[in-house]
């Protein structure tokens, strides 16, 4: 190995983002979709947890990780048209829903996942971003995964979908205002449901990535709140699919910052930078809040900003 | 996707027919029969709860009437819902907006099409709409947020959509509630415009009989329920249309008042504060109430009236000022309210100064629940206090309601307001602030808290009394002021108070 000194915590940290982010990535561009149509899924945890399980199985079963990816897709929408299937329900609240679904989303995993904790299941593929360098350290940095990339251009095609096709300014007519879509004939259940269940398909995606890349295997600790932090992502992005790419880069890096101060030997305080990107979340949502203003942004609809 | 906005293809004729509307025991209409002839401007006059709405929803489709039908350019309609009225032609611009407040003026007419594109190809479709923007007599800002339009610009938004929309039948719902003088001229001045074009026949529920002789060929008036009257607005005068609108009993009492001149209680000075949309800012230099005086303070909607309440109710931070009560600095804590004696009555009291679920009793012991007799913090609740209150209250006040346990909510408007004043004016006050205190309430009611309020003034309380009704405040207050961009834009004593004048100011013209 060549020794590049301190250059080795950027470098460091820069590939934890990217191997650390796309789990965030795809659940808060899922939790994207579903709140701009004015829901909050806060069982993303619990869909997350189990298409990683889902993912795994099926890889394990039949030898593709893609066809894993799929099947943790499926089981995500699955969630998602449960919870979005409950909320149309007069009285029924989103949240305790969200939090129901959460717990028995880790509950059917864990229950299901027992069988498959000690098998190995084949790996998603990275792409080799750093062929261009002979130092070791870059070349494992830029070990990109094929969906961290699939995962960016998603963030654009939301926006792009959000501002350019009949689709995405339903969505946002339906999340900013009940009424005024009922008055154009949309039915808000319908688009609700819909966005609740893509919405879950990329959480099962980014819990896929979690068992199929990185840790790379599955035990029951192997999400940690990824899918309830980056509900408070979205929010911090404003609710906009490019801005949710950054920010999940953001706190990838924050939750890469104690290995890689590890890396070149800082040892002192190690739990205290683990803890990072909770401290980071917990920053951001006090530094953007405002005491008089409603947050800039918002769907209208969304049951935390009425 | 060549889909070109379809162009009114001029304006039809809409007849309602014996049109008869119950719900359960009660006959929101009973046998109403109104013709808008095409191209001309229909106006709909009745007090609140005369059954406009419940006429213009059975037109639209919403409601299924009882039995009556619509003609439709002079043939029988069968209208199910609001689609159905949308293919025929008919359209309807709401009291509150319908624009996403969060969509732009293009993407809300582009989404509101039925055959909207998948892949809106917005080149195309914005040369598409600035063509449409040049056939017709105002244009609006398409490429803001609707968020940040003013309520006038919103308003002809409304309006265009519904013309982009190929509407050639349109229905106002009280269009000009929102607006000042100036843009309510200028936007039925255009809308009269299309009329006399022969674009587009409309309907327009109004209860301001300045809109309607200015603008309107002719006017149909409902009174609980029933056609009381129409015709040629040529052929009518205001009083015709106010007996119509009113019945007999129209005669205004004469409100005694004792005269006191007592000692100023509440004080504004140099308050600054930002208004609901954080954009604009509200600065009032100076503004002074005394005891045993009404200060009305005037203006259209959304000129700073809510903020200065939510500034007086500590609900809205101040960045530069000082309020003061009776020379003590207040901060609207419930401490100091209660030290002070200052209590409100604000605009919706069932939202915004009551627990809708709470009993009527519950909500009438809000301001002594947590004190005991002797003046020192309470743990447990006295019931039978709270009952006591409530009794002698609900007698005092008159408030109807079937029983002191009751949720507040299933009380009428009238008495929502009448249990809110009653528990505001308990014991000893010295500054009321009220809101809108008539909005939405029947004579008797009006009449009934219109009363209180000058009893109160005439017992020595000073009261600060915002009201966007501009009859209100003359006939209530002794002196007013009028608010305009937030800020207090003239100051006149209630004697030599002249209409035009006040209105002048509103419109911020003067």
């Amino acid at each position: 190995m060549t020794d590049i000194g301190l250059w080795g915590v950027p470098l460091a940290i820069l590939g934890g983002a990217i191997r650390v982010s796309t789990p965030f990535l795809f659940v808060s561009l899922g939790e994207c979709l579903t709140e701009r149509s004015g829901r909050i899924n806060l069982g993303l945890e619990g869909t997350l947890v189990f298409g990683a399980m889902t993912g795994y199985a099926v890889a394990y079963q039949s030898g593709s990780p893609w066809l894993g990816v799929l099947a943790a897709a499926l089981a995500g929408a699955v969630f998602g048209l449960f919870h979005g299937w409950i909320c149309k329900f007069r009285g029924v609240n989103d949240i305790a829903i969200g939090i129901a679904m959460m717990l028995l989303g880790m509950g059917l995993a864990f229950y299901f996942g027992k069988p498959f904790i000690q098998p190995v299941a084949p790996d998603l593929p990275a792409i080799p971003l750093g062929w261009w360098s002979d130092i070791p350290q870059v070349q494992a940095a830029l070990q990109v995964n094929a969906l961290f990339i699939v995962g960016g251009l998603l963030a654009l095609a939301l926006h792009w979908m959000f501002r350019a096709t009949r689709i995405g300014l339903t969505i946002r007519v339906v999340g900013d205002s009940t009424d005024a879509a009922r008055a154009i004939g949309l039915n808000p259940d319908t688009v609700r449901l819909l966005a609740t269940a893509a919405g879950g398909a990329l959480a099962g995606i980014g819990g896929a990535y979690l068992s199929l890349y990185y840790p790379g295997s599955w035990n029951e600790g192997i999400s940690s709140g990824q899918g309830l932090m980056a509900v408070a992502l979205v929010i911090f992005a404003r609710w906009n699919p490019i801005n949710c790419f950054w920010a999940a880069l953001l706190f990838g890096g924050a939750g890469a910052l104690g290995p890689a101060l590890q890396s070149v030997g800082v040892s002192s305080g190690y739990y205290l930078f683990f803890a990072a990107p909770y401290v980071l979340t917990l920053a951001l949502l006090i530094l953007t809040s405002s005491p008089d203003k409603a947050l800039h942004g918002a769907p209208g609809e969304l049951s935390i900003t009425k | 996707m060549s889909h070109e906005p379809a162009l009114p293809t001029g304006a039809i004729g809409v007849e309602a027919v014996s049109m008869t509307m119950r719900f359960g025991d009660f006959t929101a209409l009973d046998a109403v029969t109104i013709n808008i002839r095409p191209g001309t401007f229909h106006a709909l006059l009745g007090e609140n709860g005369a059954g406009k709405s419940t006429l213009v929803k059975c037109i639209m489709g919403f409601y299924h009437a009882t039995s009556g039908g619509v003609l439709v350019d002079g043939h029988d309609a069968r209208i199910k819902d609001p689609v159905d009225a949308q293919k025929l032609g008919l359209g309807m611009v709401y009291q509150h907006f319908t624009l996403v407040p969060s969509l732009t003026g293009a993407e809300n007419l582009v989404i509101s099409r039925a055959d909207a594109p998948g892949v809106i190809p917005w080149r195309q479709e914005r040369a598409r709409l600035d063509g449409f923007l040049d056939r017709m007599p105002f244009r609006v800002p398409l490429d803001q947020p609707v968020n940040r339009l003013s309520a006038g610009e919103k308003q002809k938004l409304e309006i265009l959509k519904q013309l982009y929309l190929g509407s050639r039948f349109l229905i106002l719902d009280e269009p000009t509630s929102v607006l000042t003088p100036a843009e309510a001229d200028e936007v039925l001045g255009h809308v009269r415009g299309l009329c006399s074009a022969g674009q587009i026949s409309v309907l327009m529920i109004s209860h301001k009989f300045r809109e309607v002789t200015q603008f309107a060929d002719d006017v149909s008036v409902l009174r609980r329920g029933k056609l009381a009257g129409g015709g040629a607005v040529s052929d009518l005068t205001h009083a015709d249309m106010a007996r119509m609108m009113m019945g007999e009993e129209t005669e205004r009492r004469e409100l005694s008042r004792t005269l006191t001149n007592g000692e100023t209680v509440l004080a504004l000075h140099a308050v600054q504060a930002s208004d609901r949309s954080g954009l604009k800012s509200i600065a009032i230099d100076d503004l002074q109430v005394r005891a045993g005086e009404i200060l009305g303070v005037a203006g259209v909607s959304g000129n700073g009236q809510t903020e200065l309440m939510e500034i007086l109710t500590g609900q809205r931070r101040l960045t530069g000022g000082t309020i003061s009560v009776k020379d003590a600095p207040y901060h609207a804590t419930r401490r100091e309210a209660r030290d002070l004696r200052v209590r409100y009555l604000p605009e919706e009291p069932l939202y915004n100064a009551c627990a809708p679920r709470m009993s009527v009793a519950e909500n009438l012991a809000f301001r002594l629940f947590d004190i005991g007799t002797d003046g020192k913090p309470r743990i447990w609740k006295n019931s039978r206090a709270i009952l006591d209150n409530a009794a002698s209250r609900i007698a005092e006040f008159k408030v109807k309601t079937t029983s002191p346990h009751s949720p507040i909510s299933a009380l009428s408007g009238g008495n929502v307001q009448r249990a809110v004043l009653a528990r505001e004016l308990t014991g000893d006050v010295d500054l009321l602030v009220v809101a809108n205190p008539c909005f939405g309430l029947d004579f008797a009611a009006v009449a009934a808290i219109r009363d209180r309020l000058i009893e109160a003034r005439n017992s020595g309380v000073a009261v600060l009394l915002i009201s966007e009704d501009l009859d209100e405040i003359l006939e209530l207050s002794d002196r007013i002021v009028v608010m305009s961009e937030g800020r207090i834009a003239f100051e006149t004593s209630a004697a030599a108070a002249n209409t035009a004048e006040i209105g002048s100011y509103m419109a911020g013209h003067a």
